[in-house]
């Protein structure tokens, strides 16, 4: 796993270095390229997990992009327009998350996300209070967290 | 088109930023102030920075501004964790409107621990009132 990452930063390298241009697009390239050839190169390897995790990982980063704009956009007109739509609350929510890696991580995206903010951790670290701005429905925002981001988050770090 | 990609970009930041600072005003309570500030504050620099970062094709400028980025989004959200958990402790009232508090008596009062599951069994005649205002000037 972290010797593929390692051995696809060497490969992009080398591809800077024979280019010559360090920009950000000649280095996305060159780590495609490199992911590519190391695929190919281990295709009969068993440990695979290293090329499902890549793309995953990208579009995890798309997801979370387009849930925190979708936020935005909803707070955002909350805060222009004269009426408040809101209905705040702090829910409790049980994580799946176990190490404190995990939790960093998936407390720190809850609270990137406009409208929710993490009030506290409890100190067993099983469930996190958070602070949400449009809570319809304590069990389908709980619901709804634990089948999206966590979920998602959870099946690229495990 | 790089150019498009620039001008959409620092819309949107700036955008954001401005709205965080409307919501500062317009936000009727501590809460739902701190919410709305730190997020679209993070957003709208780190989009700037991007913007930065795409517009100077110099090195030196890409990683200060991926530096800048990392760090912001590594310490935005613990300093709101932080500052909502001090408001809580100290009591500040939720706004009027707000539909339901879990938090409301988890806390042990003398060492701030805070219980998960449960309710709390050492003091029954604790005030277990959620924390929660009546009216909008208690929130100002």
């Amino acid at each position: 796993m972290i010797k593929n990452f390692l051995m696809n930063l060497l490969l992009a390298g080398i591809w800077i270095a024979l280019t010559g241009s360090l920009f950000y697009t000649n280095f996305l390239f060159g780590f495609m390229m490199g992911f590519l050839i190391l695929w190919i190169m281990n295709r009969n390897e068993t440990d695979q997990r290293y090329f499902y995790r890549v793309p995953k990982i990208i579009g995890f980063a798309f997801y979370f992009l387009y849930e925190i704009l979708k936020a935005n956009v909803q707070v955002a007109f909350d805060v222009i327009t004269p009426k408040y739509f809101f209905k705040p609350g702090i829910v409790k929510y049980p994580m799946a998350a176990k190490t404190d890696f995990e939790i960093t991580l998936l407390t720190t995206m809850i609270s990137l996300t406009p409208g929710t903010l993490i009030v506290d951790i409890s100190d067993d670290k099983k469930t996190i209070y958070i602070h949400v701005m449009y809570l319809s429905d304590p069990d389908a925002f709980v619901r709804q967290t634990q089948t999206g981001l966590e979920r998602r988050l959870l099946a690229i770090l495990r | 088109m790089i150019d498009i990609i620039l001008a959409f970009l620092s819309t949107v930041g700036v955008l954001s930023i401005l709205f965080a600072a409307i919501g500062i005003m317009r936000m009727p309570d501590f809460y739902l102030r701190l919410s709305v500030t730190v997020k679209a504050a993070t957003l709208g620099v780190g989009l700037l920075l991007i913007c930065a970062a795409i517009m100077f094709p110099d090195i030196s400028v890409t990683t200060k501004a991926i530096a800048i980025i990392f760090f912001l989004i590594i310490t935005g959200p613990i300093g709101a964790h932080m500052i909502g958990r001090a408001a809580y402790f100290s009591r500040t009232p939720l706004w009027k409107g707000t539909i339901i508090d879990e938090l409301a008596g988890k806390y042990n009062e003398e060492t701030h621990e805070l219980e998960s599951d449960g309710k709390d069994t050492k003091g029954d005649d604790k005030d277990q009132e959620p924390n929660v205002a009546k009216t909008d000037e208690e929130t100002e």
